[in-house]
């Protein structure tokens, strides 16, 4: 039987880049752009935020140098890899003026294979949701369908936690647990840097051929695991998920969503940031001559008025209900579309809100004047 | 085929910029005269074809009893009006002296006084006649002017959307700065349009675009003031080239 754990030295991630490019695999990797951490296409292990970290509180990030020249110490990027998977803005036809008729043409797109290096446990849940909501309904997303099929995955194993990590509460992490090819734990001591690597399927297998590795022992798998449990246990914020979507169907008038008004912006972050809200419209356009119209998707949120624009006006005037709209289908209704949560307690809502509204303490609260 | 839709472009108080805008198109300048009749547009061309007109663009803002009467006028024989600029739907930059007694502005700059007939305030087009549609922007984007006269030759809805510059930074990518920097951003509270032009560029947002729709400027001005923006420079913020759109005004006289 094959052994499927492993260690390997750090500086032979380069080599799995390097595999992965030979596959012709485009790697995509955490690295830092405007002092904040965003995943990007890089090749070399040296373009990663090697020895940074992150601080995350709400609506404030500060990237700082680490003790440590750690690969993966800092925690989620911005973004997140729904960019990628679930494209921002996209065309989705053309139309043409012809003598007697109209030319429909379709896009024909053969996005480049992606390999993502360096995605988190709340990161492969949020995958795993998005993938329930544009591949496993009657009708497939198939601008997400052909994205999705050849990615290649490389998880991590947090090593260390925000104080906006709640994937704990979620069940997402900080373990990974599926929906990988590989999966690394980080570890450096005095004596050495290096990583051991599970390996989850035949493709993670070939991408380590020729990659010098021995056998994790018992002791090794121990380290790893607990890093993992430190990490678990150094989380501080909570989200208490108990009778989640009863609290949220019985609360609809709670007070609460008065006082979130005053200070939600109804800007979208947290929305665009949401490694799981896929919410769209379509355009349709016209050119000047008339000859040509094209119909474009784009991200939309639920934060706008025009997102609930229906003949007539917006269903959704208020900030208070474009609020309750997001939580309610976030961590309520959800349930009943798509059987799990949409939040995975990554935190990018907490964080990247300008006023730092936290969806945590949004919960508490409602409990707290539930009724 | 049917006659050529006729437009004019109208000047009131304002730099010019937002109707170079339309001479800036370049690329689409060809086939818009190819599509509309440019019937009245002084910045282009000296020859004035009579009204009515089917579509009025209007640039600036009224400042003197002569405005007054012209944009009656204008409305009378415009069919569709659009403003196209900051001056001409939140009155521009120049609607600043708007928080002074202009008498005293006057004495001071110009020699003669007497010969100056100006109006106390600096205000939009739609403070004295109906407007069909806004277009926001100091200055306009032409793209988004292209897509306003696209949509009205084919008797469509423009795809200007009113949601804020947020949304324009994160379909970009951007990283949010004030953020990840603690840069003073008026973007949350902005309408979109530029393409998130400053923040692509590490500059907060100035607000060029104006208020966007359902704005809570006083939890942006919470925030700015937590990051060391002083009482003062938040005032300055929103005292801009929207300084008298209504959400803007009312948040810059908070802070008085």
């Amino acid at each position: 039987m094959e052994n499927n754990s492993l260690i390997i030295l750090a500086e032979s991630l380069q080599l799995i880049f390097d595999n992965l490019n030979s596959f012709g695999y485009q790697t995509i990797a955490p690295t830092i752009s405007e002092n904040t951490i965003v995943y990007d296409q890089i090749t070399k292990i040296s373009d990663l935020p090697i020895g940074y970290i992150d601080e995350q509180t709400g609506g404030h990030y500060r990237l700082k140098k680490h003790s440590k020249p750690t690969f993966f110490s800092y925690t989620v990027g911005a973004n997140s890899w729904k960019k990628y998977l679930h494209p921002p803005k996209v065309r989705l036809w053309q139309i043409k003026r012809k003598a007697k008729a109209m030319e429909f043409v379709s896009e024909e797109t053969q996005p480049p294979k992606l390999a993502f290096i360096g995605v988190r446990g709340c990161e492969l849940a949020a995958i795993s949701i998005q993938d329930r909501v544009f591949l496993k309904d009657k009708f497939v997303d198939p601008i997400y369908s052909t994205r999705r099929k050849d990615i290649f995955i490389v998880a991590i194993n947090c090593a260390r936690a925000v104080k906006t990590c709640f994937c704990t509460s979620m069940q997402t992490g900080p373990k990974v647990e599926e929906g990988f090819d590989l999966s690394l734990t980080e570890i450096l001591d005095d004596k050495k840097h290096i990583f051991l690597v599970k390996v989850a399927t035949e493709k993670g297998r070939e991408i380590l051929k020729n990659i010098p590795y021995k056998v994790a022992t018992k002791e090794d798998e121990n380290i790893a695991e607990n890093i993992i449990k430190t990490t678990a246990q150094s989380i501080e914020k909570k989200l208490d998920t108990e009778n989640i979507k009863e609290l949220l169907y019985q609360n609809y008038e709670n007070p609460s969503w008065d006082e979130v008004a005053n200070r939600c912006l109804s800007c979208a972050n947290c929305t665009m940031v949401c490694p799981t809200c896929f919410c769209t419209t379509v355009q349709d356009t016209t050119d000047l001559t008339g000859e040509i119209a094209e119909r474009w998707r784009s991200w939309d949120s639920c934060f706008t008025s025009d997102f609930s624009y229906i003949h007539g006006g917006s269903v959704r005037v208020s900030t208070k209900s474009r609020y309750r709209q997001w939580l309610v289908h976030k961590l309520g209704a959800w349930l009943d579309q798509f059987g799990t949560s949409g939040c995975v307690g990554c935190g990018r809502c907490i964080t990247w809100c300008p006023v730092g509204i936290d969806i945590t303490e949004q919960v508490k609260t409602l409990r707290e004047n539930n009724g | 085929m049917a006659r050529k839709p006729k437009l004019a472009v109208w000047k009131f108080s304002s730099c010019d910029g937002c109707q170079l805008s339309l001479l800036d198109c370049e690329d689409e300048l060809l086939a818009l005269a190819g599509n509309i009749e440019i019937a009245n547009f002084l910045e282009a061309s000296r020859e004035v074809i009579k009204g009515p007109y089917d579509l009025s663009l209007v640039e600036g803002s009224i400042t003197t009893p002569h405005d007054l009467k012209r944009i009656q006028e204008v409305r009378k024989i415009s069919k569709f009006l659009v403003t196209i600029g900051a001056c001409a739907t939140a009155g521009g930059i120049q609607a600043l002296r708007n928080f002074q007694s202009v008498s005293d502005f006057i004495s001071i700059v110009y020699a003669t006084p007497e010969y100056i007939s100006t109006l106390e305030q600096s205000t939009a087009i739609s403070s004295h006649v109906k407007v069909d549609f806004e277009l926001h922007g100091c200055p306009i984007n032409k793209e988004q002017l292209v897509e306003v006269i696209s949509a009205f030759l084919f008797h469509r809805k423009p795809n200007i959307p009113a949601h804020s510059v947020c949304m324009e930074c994160k379909l970009a990518g951007n990283v949010c700065i004030l953020v990840s920097n603690g840069v003073a951003c008026l973007g949350p509270v902005t309408h979109a349009g530029c393409g998130a032009l400053c923040p692509s560029y590490n500059r907060g947002c100035f607000g060029c675009y104006g208020a966007k729709e359902n704005t809570n400027t006083s939890s942006l001005s919470n925030k700015l003031y937590q990051l060391g923006v002083k009482n003062q420079d938040i005032q300055k913020l929103f005292r801009s080239y929207n300084a008298y759109t209504p959400a803007f005004l009312k948040e810059s006289k908070a802070h008085d």
